[in-house]
């Protein structure tokens, strides 16, 4: 069984803009995958239909088996604790420091405080910054801030990790180091990980599979693909 | 079975939490929970003082229609035995309260008293020329005209009287001075609650981007609605404090110096005890319960329930 299916599956919005159209996509367990296409091709709410931020008009889209679009909104919350979510815009608490904003992803699902600390410190130790645990977030770069989303992502060990566009705000340099992060995360550890992302340098050095959207619709899908060989966007 | 045992202590672990989050972020978000304390204070003196107002004017209403009585005066040709079946009919009237029977030689008696030019002329009548009569108090001052109707209508009454005329006046005055401060203590306790509750949206609504990651890393909703509402709670506590305090001292302090009345002697104050107490548990209510509803309404806002 595919860890994630997508099958036949549309997004229209209430204002009649139609996102996502006839998608049909299979993602086996451990893969990491970048989505990419141009703005307005889909990918954000492909992504946000995997976090169940929307649910699709039409069609499946399941995840270990769980049909996520008939989670009720009540619901959604079982989901997202098997999940590990990555923004361009990091969205960190400026107020807790480093171990604190990691932590918090578990307090909030109710762990124990004696769990917690060796989770987020390890969590904390894959991202490269179990030196910086007393900081808050605007004593950081944008990369470190970067990591300690992937540290709060990865530490509920997820099986998959959503990333939308995580580089899309850092320069070359660390968009480096973070995509190295991420791929010794999949490697690691195992976790699928989808990445929707504009960044061609990226996409070209990884040689992931690649996902290339164009108004919603599946343009192409390639083993080991880069933006070459998806000239079509 | 460990299973069910980290099931049965993450509610309690999650309650606990929650306390504790509600006092970090009284402190973290000093500045709006202040605003939302002092809004609060502000209302609740407000709803003090109407609670207070109203106490008292209704205190004052009810003693005064207490002592409007129906006075009842037997014809002067009435025998002992339809004088007693006038009192045992009155008795048997539905409303009334009490009948007290005061018989023309205990008014003798009582005028005698009174002067020595009185007790002269009266000794110097033959017969007794006063009537008997009975002062008739009633549950409900509106049973007042009905009842002292039905007394007219007995055999040997020569009148029931009550004040008619100024009794209505008065009636009417006191039910319109009630019905005032009712509406009033209503409109500001709604008054309240809409100003504690906009003010913790504002404090909300600052903190929308807390209330999505804590969404996104999968808190479920009643745990991200759980410190909200305790922390609404502690602000509706905090926010009681200053008016329980101003309510209670000074109406102590006001009591004291007028000697429990006022306008000499003809409005008479309720005591401070228990009735401030009761009025500073109100308030602590009040802030309390509108502050854990606000924040529950203004968190739901932000959550797709």
């Amino acid at each position: 069984m595919k860890f994630i299916r997508i099958k036949d599956c549309y997004k229209v919005y209430k204002n009649g803009v139609a996102a996502i159209a006839d998608l049909t996509l299979d993602i086996d367990k451990g893969e990491f995958v970048f989505v990419i296409g141009a703005s307005g091709s889909g990918k954000s709410t492909l992504i946000k239909m995997l976090y169940r931020e929307e649910k699709p008009t039409k069609g499946i889209v399941e995840i270990g088996g769980i049909n996520v679009g008939k989670l009720r909104n009540r619901t959604v919350y079982k989901l997202r604790r098997k999940l590990g979510i990555v923004f361009q815009d990091f969205k960190l608490l400026p107020k807790l420091t480093v171990y604190e904003n990691v932590a918090f992803a578990l307090e909030c699902i109710g762990m124990k405080g004696n769990e917690i600390r060796p989770r987020v410190l390890k969590a904390l130790e894959h991202v490269g910054l179990k030196d910086k645990t007393r900081s808050f977030p605007n004593e950081l770069s944008g990369g470190e801030q970067q990591r300690v989303c992937i540290a709060r992502a990865i530490v509920n060990n997820p099986k998959l990790l959503i990333c939308d566009e995580p580089t899309g705000n850092l320069d070359p340099k660390t968009s480096k180091e973070i995509m190295d992060v991420l791929d010794a995360i999949n490697k690691d550890l195992g976790t699928t990980i989808i990445m929707a992302t504009h960044d061609k340098e990226i996409v070209n050095r990884m040689k992931k599979r690649v996902i290339v959207l164009d108004s919603g619709v599946l343009a192409q899908d390639h083993e080991k693909g880069s933006y070459k060989s998806s000239e079509a966007f | 079975m460990r299973k069910e045992v980290i099931n049965q202590v993450k509610p309690f672990r999650i309650i606990i939490r929650s306390i504790r989050d509600s006092f970090k972020s009284v402190f973290r978000n000093f500045s709006l929970s202040m605003a939302s304390v002092i809004c609060t204070t502000i209302t609740l003196i407000l709803v003090a003082l109407a609670i207070i107002v109203t106490v008292n004017v209704n205190h004052v209403t009810k003693t005064m229609e207490e002592e409007l009585t129906i006075v009842v005066y037997a014809k002067e040709e009435a025998t002992p035995e339809q004088v007693e079946n006038i009192e045992n009919r009155i008795n048997k009237i539905s409303g009334v309260k009490d009948v007290v029977a005061k018989s023309k030689e205990e008014w003798k008696l009582e005028m005698k008293n009174y002067s020595h030019t009185l007790e002269v002329t009266l000794d110097y009548l033959e017969n007794n020329p006063l009537l008997d009569s009975f002062i008739v108090t009633v549950n409900d001052v509106n049973n007042l005209a009905p009842t002292a109707k039905e007394i007219r209508t007995f055999d040997g009454v020569e009148s029931a009287n009550y004040g008619e005329g100024m009794v209505e006046e008065i009636i009417s005055v006191f039910d319109v001075i009630k019905t005032v401060t009712i509406v009033i203590v209503i409109a500001l306790v709604l008054v309240t609650a809409f100003l504690i509750s906009n003010t913790i949206k504002l404090t909300i609504f600052s903190r929308r981007s807390e209330i999505e990651i804590m969404r996104l890393v999968g808190s479920s909703n009643i745990s991200i609605k759980l410190p909200f509402i305790f922390e609404g709670f502690l602000l509706g506590i905090v926010g009681s404090l200053i008016p329980v305090i101003v309510a209670i001292y000074s109406y102590v302090i006001i009591y004291e110096k007028f000697g429990g009345s006022i306008s000499f002697g003809v409005i008479e104050l309720v005591k401070p005890m228990p009735f401030i107490l009761y009025t500073a548990a109100i308030l602590v209510i009040i802030g309390s319960v509108v502050g854990m509803f606000g924040s529950s309404r203004a968190v739901r806002k932000h959550l797709k329930i």
